[in-house]
């Protein structure tokens, strides 16, 4: 298995190269380095020697892949593509356009958005599973008709008005907890109760429905009709059984996302005030800030090739029959 | 057991839920042990990018340096129209011109013969900074803190978590120190680049301090210190400990404006030598974010993320409410502090707001001391009478909330591409074009449905409230406008399109070719109410037959069409430095075209008679001749119509009944020591409305329960069944 972890970090490599000169060209197809000094100093009164100092300030006045003065290797080196792109293998993301360290930065707003992305993802995956095990439990009763209509109207309610919707009510409304903000240590329960809840319900819909067609797929297999026979109580068959086997399929989807819960949500930070990473790269996309989006893109892509790394490994234990060589 | 377990934990928990009724309230995002402290609450919607005074030019960071860093001098806060002060000087500036032969010349001399100007500024004995560990010494008179060890710094999550910190008193050399910087390489100072055409030397001295700088960063590395202390500067010097002389090049009526600004606030070199120490940089331990001044206030917190935090600077020199004002102030209640020590918060905290519904909701509740209103919420806070007037509605005055609002400073309008062939141009045809499309769009409809009213239409560059402005007749635009029953009324229809015949095009086609005319507006606004709004636009000029196609793009093509002058018609906007009609009349000077000089003249305006006069009125003093020369100046403008005039916005702000002394002040940027706050009062409310309300909640888990239960009692029925359903086969 050593070999085969060895052999994917190595694959990651050309596919982080990859992820480079994807959000390099497309970033730069847009903006021009002289477009992000102009955004970064403002509207008023900048002259063409402040875009000159900012761009040579923040590495963007040399060529953007291939300078043609240069001699040598220096040809690709000494290039915006290499000297942002490099340093990223080693984890050194630079300083953000107004000066901040991207590290520094990261560091401090990756808890907040654990904080948030890790009780939705486990109180969400406690719920969708249970939900949709009912729903199969029940199939073709009313309690898994009415279900499945919830869960269709819930998928088609779009993610804002959850939030608008529970900001309003639990809020404003009823006075409950705080309609955004954060702080830090145990004082920061107050303010995720709200977001947490409205993620989970927001996901609930597609989710369980995802899981009930698993759950279904596999109470039709024959070891469950054969449990079934033999007498298992209903509760062993689906809780021993079928969940266990329908494991390979939730994990594809669960296990892959694990390490991205530090990147946090877009979304919901920003409406909830939560100084996550989210937030962060919906910020910096905001103001071009290129060094920001650059880091995050990179961070993850990192963490999404860790998360199906991860997935496979999971699979193993899951799974005796499955083997990674 | 389990099951009695269960239900006595729920009766705990609905206990608990009941008898926390009636106490705190459960939505208060702020700590308990800020209750009824004598705290500011307030927002900022974007993350401030600098706070170096020499960098910061943005409204959303002087909301912080203001408080933090003290220049010269002020605005007084409520005398109208603005008028300037000493803050730390001992008086206003003493200017001294001289001709080219460094002859003194009189006040009233002629700026031509006007060589430089020195602005000698004396200030106050005994202001000390904030406390800061750069400033302590050892009994040696070493700074102990300005050589500390990588893993020292490494350890320390804020550069005050040094055990020691000192004061030291502002001296003149500091601010010398502050004019140095503005030309520093390494900040980019917005300001520079005009600066450099107006300080004696400042961009020598730049150029010197590039060659420096490159030089140490090739011998010792980027993150070489580059003392500028080393490098004197001819246009800034410290004559003795309180008194420092500013050398201006030729005559700049208009630099004292500027030295109420944070450009020019005392920055003391210890604190820049103790920041640039090798591994503060990678903490984020930068000036730019932990600011260091005089002010009333000292930034306690820096969270750009979440949170900033001022706290009353304990070394401040003190400073009283001013004792007069407006008429009408004293009735308002404006003056009831009047003499009593500023500043009266203790605390301010800003938190990052990004999104509208949150702050508004927030304000409602008490949790934010005052807001402003957008257009999704305008309806809820305010009714608009039927003589125009705005008014709180019943729910806002039932809460005690005060309705304040202020014509801005600014101006926002459609300009016209004057190097353009068709719509630009000095010719009568193409004057007249332009006039009949500043008839045809109705401003006072557009700020009507787009902005609730709060806007004025604009009848030339110079907001009220500027010297230069006029009110009633005199200051109408006679072009668009006519004087009837004691108001302007715009013209007709009628009148535009026989301007549009006069300019060539009778019905809106070309007399020659018999083409429609069709003109083009460059924009980069997006969504829902910019997409009303262009429509509205093509309407408006519909009204003349004239085809308007809107030529949306995004924001980096919309500035480089403007820069290279490919826009033919666009929305622009200007906010006011200085309350001095200069800094709007400069928008339409010639040598301060967008095209090919990058200045600020986005309409590229070139009239030689406008320019020639705003020469001439840019160096003189606010008097009777100022104001002719300001009048013919925009009767030219007025004629050529390189824009239509647009409007001034009019800001509202809402304030809660335990929030004291709020008057905008569109130029002051350090209001925050003027205000008080009752927080008891604020406490006593904030507890009135943010009780919980819990009875839903049961009712939704009742409903639940109801739910759930048939399905409950068919599982319990399927599984009961099943054994003996097995036993009977």
């Amino acid at each position: 298995m050593i070999g085969y972890v060895l052999r994917r970090l190595l694959y990651a490599i050309p596919i982080l190269i990859g992820v480079n000169v994807f959000i390099f060209t497309l970033f730069f197809a847009v903006n021009t380095p002289d477009n992000m000094a102009r955004i970064h100093l403002g509207m008023k009164r900048v002259t063409p020697d402040a875009v000159a100092k900012w761009k040579h300030e923040h590495g963007y006045d040399k060529p953007l892949l291939f300078n043609a003065q240069a001699a040598g290797t220096q040809k690709f080196t000494a290039t915006i593509f290499f000297t942002k792109s490099v340093p990223m293998f080693a984890f050194k993301f630079g300083a953000a356009d107004d000066g901040r360290d991207i590290g520094q930065d990261i560091k401090t707003r990756m808890l907040p958005s654990l904080a948030l992305a890790a009780p939705v993802f486990l109180l969400g995956l406690l719920l969708y599973i249970t939900f949709a095990l009912t729903l199969a439990f029940f199939r073709a009763t009313y309690v898994d008709y009415v279900g499945v209509v919830l869960c269709v109207a819930m998928m088609s309610i779009s993610g804002l008005f959850y939030i608008i919707g529970g900001q309003f009510l639990i809020s404003k409304l009823l006075h409950l907890v705080p309609i955004s903000g954060y702080q830090y240590g145990t004082d920061a329960f107050k303010f995720l109760v709200l977001p947490v809840v409205i993620g989970v319900i927001g996901g609930l819909g597609s989710s369980s429905r995802w899981y009930r067609t698993i759950f279904l797929e596999e109470m039709n297999r024959d070891y469950v009709r054969t449990a079934r026979a033999k007498g298992l109580p209903e509760r062993i068959v689906l809780f021993r059984h079928v969940l266990r086997n329908a494991m390979i399929p939730i994990l594809t989807g669960v296990v892959v996302v694990i390490p991205t819960l530090f990147m946090g949500s877009l979304v919901s930070e920003s409406f909830f005030g939560i100084p996550g990473l989210g937030s962060y790269t919906i910020d910096a996309i905001r103001s071009q800030d290129f060094a920001i989006v650059h880091a995050m893109v990179f961070l993850g892509s990192v963490l999404y090739i860790v998360g199906l790394l991860l997935t496979d490994i999971s699979y193993t234990w899951v799974d005796p029959r499955v083997r990674l060589s | 057991m389990t099951v009695s377990f269960l239900r006595v934990s729920a009766c705990v928990m609905l206990l608990s839920l009941v008898t926390a009724c009636g106490k705190v309230p459960w939505n208060d995002p702020y700590p308990v042990a800020e209750r009824g402290k004598n705290i500011l609450y307030s927002v900022f919607n974007e993350r401030p990018k600098h706070l170096d005074p020499a960098r910061s030019y943005s409204s959303n960071e002087v909301i912080f340096t203001g408080q933090i860093y003290e220049p010269p001098l002020q605005y007084h806060y409520l005398k109208r129209p603005y008028t300037l002060e000493p803050l730390t000087a001992q008086a206003m500036p003493e200017v001294q011109y001289f001709n080219a032969q460094g002859q003194a010349l009189p006040a009233d001399a002629a700026a031509e013969s006007i060589a430089y100007s020195d602005y000698v500024i004396q200030i106050k004995p005994g202001i000390y900074y904030q406390p800061h560990p750069a400033f302590v010494q050892d009994a040696q008179e070493n700074y102990v803190y300005q050589h500390l060890r990588p893993e020292q710094i490494a350890a320390l999550q804020s550069p005050t978590d040094l055990p020691l910190q000192a004061k030291r008193e502002l001296t003149a050399e500091d601010y010398v120190f502050q004019i140095k910087r503005l030309a520093s390489p390494r900040l980019n100072s917005p300001i520079f680049g005009l600066m450099s055409d107006y300080i004696l030397g400042l961009k020598e001295y730049g150029e010197l301090l590039s060659r420096e700088s490159n030089k140490l960063k090739s011998e010792n590395g980027a993150e070489a210190y580059l003392d500028l202390n080393r490098y004197p500067l001819q246009g800034a010097q410290a004559l003795d400990r309180y008194r420092y002389r500013i050398r201006i090049k030729g005559k700049y009526a208009q630099f004292n404006y500027w030295l109420a600004m944070q450009f020019f606030a005392p920055v003391p070199w210890e604190v820049e030598k103790f920041y640039a120490q090798p591994g503060m940089k990678e903490k984020n331990f930068v000036l730019d974010w932990y600011p260091v001044g005089t002010g009333p206030y000292m930034l306690a917190e820096n969270n750009p993320n979440k949170q900033m935090v001022l706290v009353k600077n304990p070394n401040y020199h003190g400073d009283r409410y001013p004792s007069s004002g407006e008429p009408g102030d004293r009735a308002s209640g404006l003056l009831a502090d009047a003499g009593k020590p500023l500043p009266f918060i203790d605390r301010a905290v800003y938190t990052l707001e990004k999104e509208d519904i949150p702050y508004w909701n927030k304000f409602l509740q008490g949790y934010y001391d005052a807001s402003g209103i957008s257009s999704d919420t305008f309806d809820q806070a305010v009714k608009i009478g039927g003589t125009g007037e705005a008014a709180l509605t019943p729910d806002m005055q039932a809460k005690g909330i005060q309705l304040k609002t202020t014509v801005a400073t600014s101006i926002s309008y459609i300009g016209f591409n004057m190097q353009d062939a068709v719509v630009g141009g000095l010719s009568e045809r193409a004057r007249k074009l332009r006039q009949a499309i500043s008839i045809a769009i109705d401003s006072e409809e557009m700020i009507s449905i787009f902005r609730n009213g709060r806007g004025i239409a604009a009848q030339g560059p110079i907001p009220p409230g500027i010297f230069g402005y006029e009110e009633g007749e005199a200051g109408i635009n006679h072009y668009v406008y006519d004087w009837v029953k004691g108001k302007p009324e715009r013209k007709s229809i009628a009148q535009a399109k026989r301007l549009l015949a006069e300019a060539g095009y009778p019905g809106g086609r070309d007399a020659t070719s018999g083409q429609p005319l069709l003109l083009n507006f460059d924009t980069s606004a997006v969504g829902p109410d910019a997409k009303s709004h262009l429509e509205w636009l093509v309407k408006q000029l519909n009204k003349i037959d004239v085809q308007l196609v809107i030529r949306s793009t995004d924001y980096n093509r919309f500035q480089d069409k403007m820069l290279k002058g490919d826009a033919q018609i666009f929305e622009w906007g200007w906010n006011a430095d200085y309350p001095d009609p200069e800094n709007f009349l400069f928008l339409l000077y010639g040598p301060n075209k967008k095209v090919g000089l990058n200045g600020e003249n986005a309409a590229n305006y070139d009239n030689p008679e406008f320019n020639r006069l705003f020469e001439q009125m840019k160096n003189m003093d606010n008097s009777p001749a100022r104001q002719q020369v300001i009048t013919q100046m925009l009767e030219i403008a007025r004629r050529d119509a390189p824009w239509v005039w647009g409007f001034y916005p009019k800001n509202y702000a809402l304030y809660h009944a335990w929030y004291f002394n709020a008057k905008p002040n569109l130029m002051a940027n350090n209001s925050l020591k003027y205000l008080r706050i009752d927080a008891k009062e604020r406490e006593r409310m904030r507890n009135l409305w943010n009780q919980p309300i819990l009875w839903p909640i049961a009712v939704l888990l009742l409903a639940l329960a109801a739910v759930l239960l048939p399905a409950a009692l068919a599982y319990r029925r399927k599984v009961h069944a099943a054994p003996s359903a097995r036993k009977a086969k």
